[in-house]
């Protein structure tokens, strides 16, 4: 066990309060107390929730004195901003946003709160989701915890930054395009984006319906399984969640993958990847030959027009997703003189920053009368070959390994002038929300002091699979145990 | 008007129903909007809050496909819906979730009567959707200008019905409208109510050269609130295109609101101004599979349709085609016919005069009344019960045709029974042969000269003093008897 309560994973955190050797009490004040250390130089929260998180955790006390077992009880974590909390803000880091108080709670939020989880606060992230460094949050960007003039990726840039500098134990993210697994990697912590409609997206602020999918950010990959077996399972508020019951995902940590097949798609390796990166995956690829998987290069040559597919689908569908932000019944609204037209436009105009005017635009333009057939409608055909590329890999191979991110964490600013470099950091992310696939990624080295994320791509549902193998690498590995000085 | 014999009118009408489902389209808030107070009906569904998602309401499907198979149309195995995307405050989500190119049932046809032939209006799709909140622009007394909204009506399931463009006449087209109101109301899917919105429809028409094929620019006329007002926009449309024309002009494509207080149609939006409404596949439903099972399952429910119903109603009770089809347009006017025609046994060798009886008041008399009082027959106090009654007492001689009126204005205004009002106003039929042998001599007494003029040959005077004695004993006296009475008196002083 850590010396520091901060730094305790949900399993470690568990054991502790069902020996009543700590209570939620003392752990939630542990982080809250750790929040108020680190936050000044991190920037991972947009809401902190003191009183409500210091309230769940007496009631988690009590719960636990009357021998509740659920392994989220009692337990600090953090939720990105974008999942809707009742009477809390939820602001998708977005001026559009920034007063908003959802009546109602996402259906994850209840499974989590079901399990009697304690809700530190709300965890900041790129406008709307859109973006691979929070740099473009309208508040402030988060900064990484190995290295604060370093960005800890995106979206989910709050909760992964959160999570690896001991500001929650765990936390829950959306992964559209890689915004789990990239800021996971870049952070040195464990990321998943389950198979699309594994965890009901009721109450997660829609950026592209069809990609969008929920996970959890952790500290290593038990954690992993334990989050995902509660909040994944059908929900009848979600039309396109699978229709399949609760389950235990920590029964796959075996530590067993001797037989395994694991394909590696030398697309993922070569133009576009830093080498020191491929260097480390291949390096990883060897232990888990030495665990007694075998190994084989394959190729998926489709990969490359993933990105192009991605940045025509994701936001056509935001561009309707995101023409409800009118300033008529909630959120922001322009209130200077004019017409009606004129208010719901200056709305538009002062609520949505530039990265989520510049989506919407390729959106609507992509979508409309004359270039359809061009943009959208063969962006679908190609995802549909993309798709069915996975599923041959998926019938000769049992997980796909590739690096998560092409890089480490680059410096804050970096980028930010130009956005298609910053698209080319999901190059390795986005064909898996494009297929619909499950995907993890997990610590698998350093390069210059920053975290390197391998990513595990898995057949639909096959999460299990995914699962086994991370835990067999970290097993086999202390990356997962390196925590960055703060 | 000779114009009119040049032009040839073509008209396509697109009908959007609400459902009378008990929930949402999307969502679990009750459909029944109306009775709540602004906003009140609402749910972060239907209030277009962010992270909510859809979900189908089954019954609002189950609906469609019941309307699909009484227009004949083919009921699509895989559907889907579509996002159309354009701004507007009414619009809560931005984009209204419908369908477009896999609409729930596609093709069949409706037939309506013209001049006596059966012809058959081809139906393009029934496609479902979700309706629109409310607008309401204020001008106040300070002379501010602002809109409210109202979302109670948004997210309510509705369903268009597109038909081909195969009316030929503003005739036609309210006749289409008549028979598909009647056939929703028949399935129970919509209350077809056209004055508080909840059965709208809107038009397409052109006009072109008799004995052409091709179909011309068309115009879309929209704000129609009535029957009635659909069939005077169509006729002023067609008027105003034939003088555009005629004028050596060129009819636009464009989008015309009627305006019902100045009788015209006034342009609106133009084709250049037409939203893109840049479709596509709502990711927030799946496609959705219509099973065999379950149409089979639809179709064996079907509630009997106003074509079967005015066969029957023919076949059945011996009435004419004519009355039948007046009697079935509305279900609940053939409803209570028929609950009127069953409120008692009837023997069979009756029922011919018995249905007869029921349609001549329900038709004459009643409509009469329900259109001067502006009452639904739904709301009417009269019952099927009371009308079987009071046609009963008419057989029967109780009471007389010039009582009977009268009686039955009271029935209408009371609800009273027939038999009540009738003694109450003293408005029995007197078949007692001695009060009418009273009446009869007094009358004879008063009136010497008719008398004289019968004896004289003069048959017509007999006539005259059946009306005296009707007069005389207020309109109650039974004729057959009086002119019995009456002949028996003559034939005495004509013999004695």
């Amino acid at each position: 066990m850590p010396s520091n309560l901060y730094d305790l994973t949900l399993h470690e955190a568990h054991e502790l309060l069902a020996g009543r050797q700590v209570s939620s009490q003392e752990l939630t004040q542990a982080i809250l107390d750790r929040v108020e250390q680190v936050e000044p130089r991190i920037k991972a929260y947009v809401t902190v929730t003191e009183e409500i998180a210091m309230q769940q955790a007496r009631e988690a006390d009590e719960a636990i004195a009357l021998g509740e077992k659920n392994p989220l009880a009692g337990v600090p974590m953090q939720l990105k901003d974008n999942m809707c909390t009742r009477g809390v803000h939820t602001t998708c880091s977005s001026r559009m946003l920034e007063n908003f108080v959802p009546p109602y709670n996402a259906t994850v939020v209840e499974r989590l709160r079901a399990g009697l989880a304690v809700v530190v606060g709300k965890g900041n992230m790129d406008e709307f989701a859109m973006g691979s460094s929070t740099e473009n949050s309208a508040f402030f960007p988060t900064h990484n915890p190995w290295d604060l003039e370093r960005v800890p990726g995106g979206s989910s840039g709050g909760p992964a930054a959160a999570v690896a500098a001991g500001e929650c134990i765990y936390a829950i993210g959306s992964d559209t395009g890689g915004s789990i697994r990239q800021p996971a990697a870049l952070c040195g912590i464990v990321g998943m984006k389950p198979t699309y409609g594994l965890v009901s997206r009721y109450g997660l602020v829609a950026f592209a319906s069809s990609l969008d999918q929920i996970g959890p950010l952790t500290k290593d990959v038990t954690d992993s399984a334990l989050v995902l077996s509660a909040i994944a399972g059908h929900d009848p508020r979600d039309s396109t969640s699978i229709p399949q019951g609760a389950k235990d995902y920590t029964k796959a940590l075996t530590g067993d993958i001797r037989g395994l097949k694991i394909g590696v798609p030398k697309e993922y390796y070569g133009e576009g990847i830093d080498p020191q990166v491929a260097d480390t995956l291949r390096r990883a690829l060897e232990k888990l030959e030495e665990l007694g998987a075998s190994v084989e290069e394959t190729s998926l040559p489709h990969t490359r027009y993933a990105l192009a597919v991605y940045y025509i689908l994701a936001p056509s569908e935001a561009s309707a997703n995101l023409a409800r932000y009118d300033g008529v019944r909630y959120g922001y609204s322009s209130q200077e003189d004019g017409s009606m037209w004129e208010a719901m436009e200056r709305t538009k105009q002062h609520g949505f920053g530039p990265e989520v005017k510049r989506r919407i635009m390729l959106g609507t333009y992509a979508l409309s009368a004359g270039y359809y057939d061009a943009y959208y409608l063969k962006a679908q055909k190609v995802r549909t070959l993309i798709s069915r590329e996975f599923q041959e890999a998926f019938q000769k191979y049992d997980v796909l390994i590739t690096p998560t991110s092409p890089t480490v964490a680059f410096n804050l600013g970096a980028k930010v002038e130009d956005p298609v470099q910053m698209y080319l950091n999901d190059i390795c992310t986005i064909p898996v929300n494009i297929a619909g696939i499950p995907a993890m990624s997990l610590p698998a080295g350093f390069v210059d002091g920053l975290p390197v994320g391998m990513q595990i791509m898995a057949k639909p549902l096959a999460e299990e699979t995914m699962l086994r193998v991370a835990y067999a690498y970290e097993k086999a590995t202390e990356w997962h145990k390196m925590r960055p000085e703060l | 008007m000779p114009e009119t014999k040049k032009y040839e009118t073509v008209i396509g009408l697109e009908v959007h129903a609400q459902l009378l489902t008990k929930s949402k389209m999307f969502c679990s808030c009750p459909a029944d909007y109306i009775q709540g107070s602004p906003n009140s009906v609402v749910c972060p569904v239907c209030l277009a809050m962010p992270g909510v998602l859809p979900v189908i309401n089954r019954r609002a499907v189950e609906y469609v496909i019941m309307t699909g198979l009484a227009l004949n149309s083919t009921i699509s195995q895989d559907t889907q819906f579509h996002r159309k995307n354009y701004p507007y405050p009414d619009l809560v989500k931005g984009y209204q979730i419908s369908q477009y190119d896999v609409p729930i049932a596609v093709g069949g046809w409706l037939t309506i009567d013209v001049d006596g032939e059966q012809k058959k209006v081809g139906i393009t799709r029934v496609h479902l959707e979700e309706d629109v909140a409310k607008l309401q622009h204020i001008h106040d007394a300070q002379g501010e200008s602002y809109s409210l909204v109202d979302v109670n009506r948004a997210g309510i399931p509705l369903m268009e019905t597109v038909s081909e463009p195969d009316m030929r006449s503003p005739e036609e087209a309210r006749q289409y409208l008549e028979n598909l109101r009647a056939i929703l109301q028949y399935l129970g899917v919509s209350t077809g109510n056209m004055e508080d919105g909840s059965f709208r429809c809107d038009a397409n028409i052109s006009i072109r050269p008799v004995n052409s094929t091709e179909l011309f620019t068309r115009t879309e006329i929209k704000n129609m609130n009535s029957f009635r007002a659909v069939y005077r926009a169509l006729e002023y449309e067609v008027e105003r295109q034939i003088k555009v024309v005629e004028e050596g002009g060129r009819v636009v494509q464009e989008t015309r609101g009627w305006v019902e207080e100045r009788g015209v149609t006034v342009s609106q939006r133009t084709k250049e101004s037409a939203h893109d409404y840049r479709y596509f596949s709502e990711p927030d439903l799946p496609p959705l599979s219509i099973s065999r099972e379950w149409v089979k399952e639809v179709k064996a429910g079907l509630p009997e349709l106003p074509g079967a119903r005015r066969d029957r109603f023919v076949a059945e009770y011996g009435l004419s085609l004519y009355d039948a089809s007046l009697l079935i347009t509305s279900k609940s006017t053939a409803d209570f016919f028929e609950n009127g025609l069953r409120a008692k046994d009837t023997k069979p060798v009756e029922v011919t005069t018995k249905a007869k009886a029921i349609a001549n008041w329900m038709l004459g008399d009643m409509t009469g009344l329900l259109n001067a009082s502006g009452v639904e027959l739904g709301n009417a106090r009269i019952t099927p019960q009371g009308l079987r009654e009071f046609t009963d007492l008419i057989e029967a001689g109780t009471i007389n045709g010039p009582a009977a009126k009268a009686v039955f204005e009271e029935m209408f205004k009371s609800g009273k029974g027939a038999m009540i009002i009738a003694e109450e106003q003293g408005l029995t039929q007197i078949s007692d042969a001695g009060l009418l042998d009273e009446a009869v001599a007094e009358v004879l007494q008063r009136n010497p000269q008719a008398v004289q003029d019968f004896l004289g040959g003069k048959e017509t005077a007999v006539k005259f003093l059946v009306g005296q004695v009707m007069k005389e004993t207020r309109g109650r006296a039974n004729p057959a008897m009086i002119s019995k009475i009456l002949l028996e008196n003559l034939g005495t002083e004509l013999n004695g």
